[in-house]
């Protein structure tokens, strides 16, 4: 088979905005051919309608939840978590997994604020989001070419960049002075009320969903995630695409860092979401109905599962639910969801 | 002959289906105490899966089995144990991260006090192994070994254990001469210690030489049981595949004079391919037949570049490829149908459009962002051409029938338009109409000047689509036919008789 040039092929027909793309895309056929609703769609849209239905008892119960600024800072304040969660689901759907999300996030942040003291303020955004995109290199080579479990690879490099973090700052937080109003302004800034880290949860958002059913990238990571072998037999080349996914989750972490430590003014290696992250970031993935064994999955879920998390968080707060009530729900919410979905899978 | 009249395995009626084709089909049987039985038929005859049906690893759907006249039900391989029935597996059931000496005695450790007795278990392993003529390290981790040295452990655990009857399914298909010899060796002592033994091969010499009686399967069927002195290999090939068998004709293009497209020159792979050379034309069906184990399967993905090759050239249209990987067989216009369709070819979990074109994603695509349009009418055309019932692109693959499913794979690689296929197993597992459509759908690709190389179990089919029939045995071709050989000619070479080399 040769690879044949994108020219446009005579039998091209116009391009139909029915799309028809991953397994689970939302316009899937089978669900807009309106045939009777089969136990494959509660799993497949089933977290959107209780989404939706805590989103209606939040309104009702509180006065306070429904306002445009209430909903924009559950978006602020779960924006740290949403964006490296959106880019380990590629991860994710491609067959892998990573714990180091949170490592990534702290070293990156570090790194930021130091380049930021000691090259200048206008490096701390690339250094930042390019740390965290070779760390993520790092990551993906070890799993593919070393051939260590993602789940164990992603534990010790983790490890490993916790250390770095704490070495690289010495444990002390790392404060740029110069330039202060440059290093703060993304995290602290806002027009016409909505703060900028809002723009950058929707717009990595946006751009990684239309990675992921658009492009030929995201189809090969379905055929990776979903069947290695037959993958590899189409000739795919499994491993690169693997290291990319890895990349893109590192790079998002370094985004996450850069706005955590805008927030803060600073660079702090012993910041509690260091520690979290990974596991808040895959919850959020596993809820909104991506598979954690690959293959199945999407961007807008994860989405939806983060911001689930984030609302019931919100929510609570506003009725004034203690916080380890709040774990205690979340933690079933996660085991209901799941459950639900494979109970549906072995029918 | 020290067969008693007793019998200790009475069949009665057995039954098995599998997906709608039946697998065995009102098989009754007597397996006398203290002989070695051998059951012997065709690949899918249905002789391995008697034996997993007496080994407790297959639940028959119907028909009663006796074992010393008491009626038993098994559930697991493990019931089945605890009667003293053993199983020496095709596939292997071993703890690969514990040596070969705690492999053999798992479960029946010799014990003092309530601890292993270490020593114990070392002599009585030394004993085992002078008795067997094996050479195994027993602190080996089995894991390590190579697959005939597994084969081995297992057969030593199988002896080591008390079990009366020991079903052996294939036991000599990875080892050497010299090692089937001993094994025959050690089956012929443990029958004269009284024990029983069923002999699942294919091997027909062996079973001739080996056993005391012998039964042939086909379709499911039992053919026959006779004492193996009242047979020769003839009769029973001739019983295998039935006395009035007539290859199946499909419409066949003209024997081709073109040009060949594929050639392969002295390709080799460790021990299992040993110095293949081979040719097939533009347009040309060549077959590939032999027995499972043959090495056909390991030539077909050395070909298509999935596993790496030692030695030898490939050339397509006259030009010499480095094949390195499938891409690179991609690239040079190899095509090629796995086996195993749900293990390495359909994502089951995605579209039909998605796996048509998964092999040249970049063909329905333009700067990196797909064209889900044109994608959809591709997909939608390729699978209409094959005949896929439904043919809707959004459907997803895991809810298609097998034979739908592998012509998914078919039109996954005819949107390539490749040069050479290779069809490993292309009707496995599918109905009669499929098949017709498959064989239909070969023929038409090899008109259009595709060169074809296929392999099939299924010898009639092989003789039905090919112009030319090669004959692999242990990882070699050993016979090469023109168009529509003689059926028994083909199939004393696939099983190594006389008139073959092997």
């Amino acid at each position: 088979m040769t690879v044949q040039p994108p020219s446009a092929a005579p039998d091209d027909a116009p391009a139909e905005v029915v799309a028809v793309t991953g397994p689970t895309s939302m316009f899937d056929r089978r669900v807009r051919s309106g045939r009777r609703l089969k136990a494959e769609h509660i799993r497949d849209y089933g977290i959107v309608v209780f989404f939706a239905a805590i989103f209606i008892y939040f309104s009702f119960a509180s006065p306070v939840f429904l306002t445009s600024g209430n909903l924009l800072n559950i978006v602020y304040l779960n924006a740290t978590i949403a964006i490296p969660a959106f880019a380990v689901t590629l991860t994710i759907i491609a067959g892998n997994f990573s714990l180091s999300l949170g490592a990534i996030f702290t070293l990156a942040e570090v790194l930021g604020a130091w380049a930021a003291v000691q090259w200048g303020v206008w490096w701390f955004f690339p250094v930042s989001i390019f740390s965290g995109a070779v760390m993520g290199f790092v990551d993906g080579l070890i799993v593919t070419k070393l051939r260590v479990n993602a789940f164990l690879a992603t534990l010790a490099t983790g490890l490993a960049y916790t250390g770095l973090a704490l070495a690289a700052s010495g444990g002390f937080n790392i404060i740029p002075t110069k330039g202060a109003n440059i290093f703060t302004f993304i995290g602290q800034h806002s027009v016409s009320g909505i703060q900028y880290p809002d723009f950058i949860v929707l717009f990595v958002a946006i751009v990684l969903q239309l990675v992921l059913a658009y492009t030929v990238f995201g189809r090969h990571l379905y055929g990776v995630g979903g069947n290695r072998d037959a993958a590899r037999l189409s000739g795919l080349k499994v491993d690169r695409i693997v290291i990319l996914t890895f990349i893109i989750a590192g790079a998002a972490c370094g985004i996450a860092g850069m706005i955590d430590a805008s927030t803060t003014s600073q660079g702090s290696a012993t910041n509690v979401l260091g520690t979290n992250l990974a596991l808040l970031a895959i919850a959020g993935v596993a809820l909104g109905g991506t598979s954690i064994f690959g293959g199945i999955g999407s961007v807008w879920r994860t989405v939806v599962g983060v911001f689930m998390l984030g609302m019931i968080t919100n929510g609570f707060d506003l009725l004034g639910v203690a916080e380890y009530w709040q774990d205690v729900v979340r933690g079933a919410l996660i085991v209901g969801a799941v459950a639900v979905g494979s109970m549906i899978e072995r029918r | 002959m020290s067969a008693s009249e007793v019998a200790t395995i009475r069949l009665v009626s057995i039954g098995k289906r599998y997906a709608g084709t039946s697998a065995l089909d009102d098989v009754s049987l007597e397996i006398k105490a203290g002989c070695v039985h051998a059951l012997v038929g065709a690949n899918g005859a249905g002789k391995s899966t008697l034996g997993k049906v007496i080994g407790g690893v297959v639940r028959p759907d119907d028909g009663e089995m006796y074992v010393d006249g008491r009626p038993v039900k098994y559930t697991t391989p493990r019931d089945a144990r605890d009667d003293g029935i053993a199983t020496i597996a095709q596939e292997l059931a071993l703890a690969p991260a514990m040596s070969v000496l705690e492999n053999v005695f798992l479960g029946i450790e010799p014990r003092r006090a309530g601890f292993v007795a270490k020593r114990e278990m070392r002599k009585q392993y030394a004993e085992l192994i002078s008795r067997s003529g094996f050479d195994l390290d027993r602190d080996a981790t089995v894991g390590s070994l190579r697959t005939a040295d597994q084969q081995k452990v297992e057969i030593l655990r199988a002896v080591n254990s008390d079990a009366r009857i020991i079903i052996m399914d294939e036991p000599t298909s990875s080892l050497t001469s010299v090692e089937t010899a001993a094994l025959h060796k050690m089956t012929r002592a443990l029958r004269d210690q009284g024990k029983t033994i069923v002999y699942v091969s294919h091997f027909l010499d062996e079973v001739l030489d080996l056993c005391d009686t012998v039964t042939v399967m086909r379709n499911g069927h039992h053919v026959r049981t006779a004492l193996a002195d009242e047979e020769t290999e003839t009769t029973l090939v001739a019983g295998m595949f039935g006395s009035a068998v007539e290859a199946e004709q499909f419409e066949k293009p003209p024997p081709s004079t073109a040009a060949p497209m594929l050639e392969v020159e002295g390709l080799r792979r460790g021990d299992v391919l040993h110095d293949i050379s081979l040719t097939v034309r533009e347009g040309e069906i060549v077959g590939l037949a032999g027995l499972v184990g043959s090495g056909r399967t390991e030539l077909a993905r050395a070909i298509a570049g999935a596993d790496p090759i030692d030695a030898g050239t490939i050339r397509i249209g006259g030009q010499q490829r480095r094949i390195r990987n499938p891409a690179d067989a991609i690239r040079a216009g190899i095509a090629f149908l796995t086996e195993e369709r749900k293990h390495d070819g359909l994502f089951m979990d995605l579209s039909l459009a998605a796996n048509t074109t998964m092999a040249d994603v970049p063909a329905v695509s333009a700067r990196g962002i797909l064209r889900l349009g044109a994608e959809r009418s591709r997909s939608r055309r390729l699978l209409d051409s094959v005949n896929v019932d439904p043919p809707i692109p959004g459907m997803r693959a895991s809810s298609l029938s097998g034979g739908n499913q592998q012509k998914v794979l078919f039109a996954r690689w005819l949107f390539g338009h490749p040069k050479v296929l290779i069809l490993d197993e292309p009707t496995r597992g599918v109905d009669v109409g499929a098949r017709a459509a498959i064989h239909r759908l070969i023929s038409d690709l090899a008109k259009d000047g595709a060169a074809v190389l296929m392999i099939s179990s299924e010898i009639e089919e092989v003789l039905g689509l090919a112009h030319r029939v090669l004959v692999m045995r242990r990882g070699a071709i050993t016979r090469e036919f023109p168009a529509d050989p003689p059926l028994s000619e083909v199939m004393e070479a696939v099983f190594g008789l006389a008139g073959g080399q092997a």
